[in-house]
């Protein structure tokens, strides 16, 4: 029977974003680091990106994942971290559909 | 992200060892702390407390924006005994967040049947434990009342800084078994961090809630434990 006390190699994304990165690839890691009402995935989820827009994790329920790997590209390129954040109150939001009343804030790093 | 702590991180996390990853969010400079590694200040007390919590999240301190993503192993719980209270045990510390295992030799007891979806091993713990070895983020409560089962699980889980012992049986049975476990050479003050009798005291009368005894305490121990010492488990 399948442990749940162990790591899953096939779909962490911290594993993944290891493996990615020897075999030479450009990763970016996107982590939730702030959430207010209902979040739908908790602090400290992470969703990892490649430079093909290839991910793994998550940080929402699906709805603004689109949204972070499109920044995730700019980061890639420029090596710089920012942060990101979607909630109800903002345009953006409602246009990716973070509309379970929920707010996150999600900083987006280059590997390396 | 550096790739060295993300390395670090993986092999900490692969080896069921906590860690938090501190990113200072205005620059970007992240470095990893593991259980036991001194960090003085208001940053080490938030560090402390996201080891005992696993909680992440924003602190500021000493002027400055860190995000802490605290990752520590998912506890688990094996139980010595494929007995009526590990068959309330186990759908209970799976809901709660414990995965659950059973050892027990006896393969009339430890059978499929007794036990839907439940990781069991119909062997002997000295066989079972080499496989899966305790560590410090399991917790061991022995349940068969019988030392020639119970006592070498005992003292591997003493041995390995299990976050939690408990034993099964009366004062009296206990009493016996400390003699038992001093004359396999282990040490007084270890035997005295055995939880028995098992459980918290809630006046359980029937096997489901001497399981709910068993997991509070579990979860009490789990949650009160103390960070700041290196897991036993380490061995120098």
């Amino acid at each position: 029977m399948e442990n749940a006390a162990h790591l899953d190699e096939s779909r962490d994304p911290l594993l993944i974003a290891e493996e990615w990165m020897k075999s030479g690839r450009d990763v970016a890691i996107a982590t939730v680091v702030e959430t207010w009402g209902s979040a739908p995935r908790p602090t400290g989820s992470c969703l990892v990106i490649d430079s093909d827009g290839n991910f793994q994790g998550s940080v929402s329920g699906g709805c603004v994942e689109g949204a972070v790997i499109a920044e995730a590209a700019d980061v890639i390129e420029s090596g710089k971290p920012r942060m990101l954040e979607f909630g109800v109150a903002d345009e953006t939001a409602w246009r990716v559909g973070l509309s379970c009343g929920g707010r996150i804030r999600v900083y987006v790093e280059r590997l390396g | 992200m550096d790739p060295y702590q993300l390395k670090k991180l993986n092999a900490e996390r692969r080896a069921r060892r906590a860690a938090v990853l501190v990113t200072d969010l205005g620059d970007g400079r992240d470095r990893l702390v593991c259980e036991g590694d001194a960090v003085a200040g208001e940053l080490g007390t938030a560090i402390a407390e996201a080891f005992r919590t696993g909680a992440s999240g924003v602190v500021e301190a000493e002027g400055r924006s860190f995000f802490l993503n605290a990752h520590l192993p998912q506890p688990r719980l094996v139980v010595i005994g494929a007995v009526h209270i590990s068959q309330a045990l186990a759908p209970m510390a799976q809901v709660a967040g414990y995965p659950l295992e059973i050892i027990d030799p006896r393969t009339a007891f430890a059978t499929p049947e007794r036990f839907p979806d439940v990781a069991l091993h119909a062997e002997w713990p000295e066989d079972a434990l080499k496989v899966h070895p305790l560590d410090s983020y399991t917790a061991l409560a022995a349940l068969t009342h019988d030392p020639k089962i119970d006592d070498f699980a005992l003292k591997a889980a003493l041995e390995a800084g299990c976050f939690y012992v408990g034993a099964l049986g009366s004062r009296k049975t206990h009493a016996k078994r400390v003699e038992r476990l001093m004359a396999m050479g282990v040490p007084a003050e270890r035997i005295d961090t055995i939880f028995s009798p098992i459980g918290i005291d809630i006046g359980a009368a029937s096997p489901a809630e001497i399981a709910v005894a068993v997991l509070a305490q579990v979860i009490r121990a789990f949650r009160s434990r103390d960070t700041a010492r290196q897991p036993k488990g380490q061995a120098a």
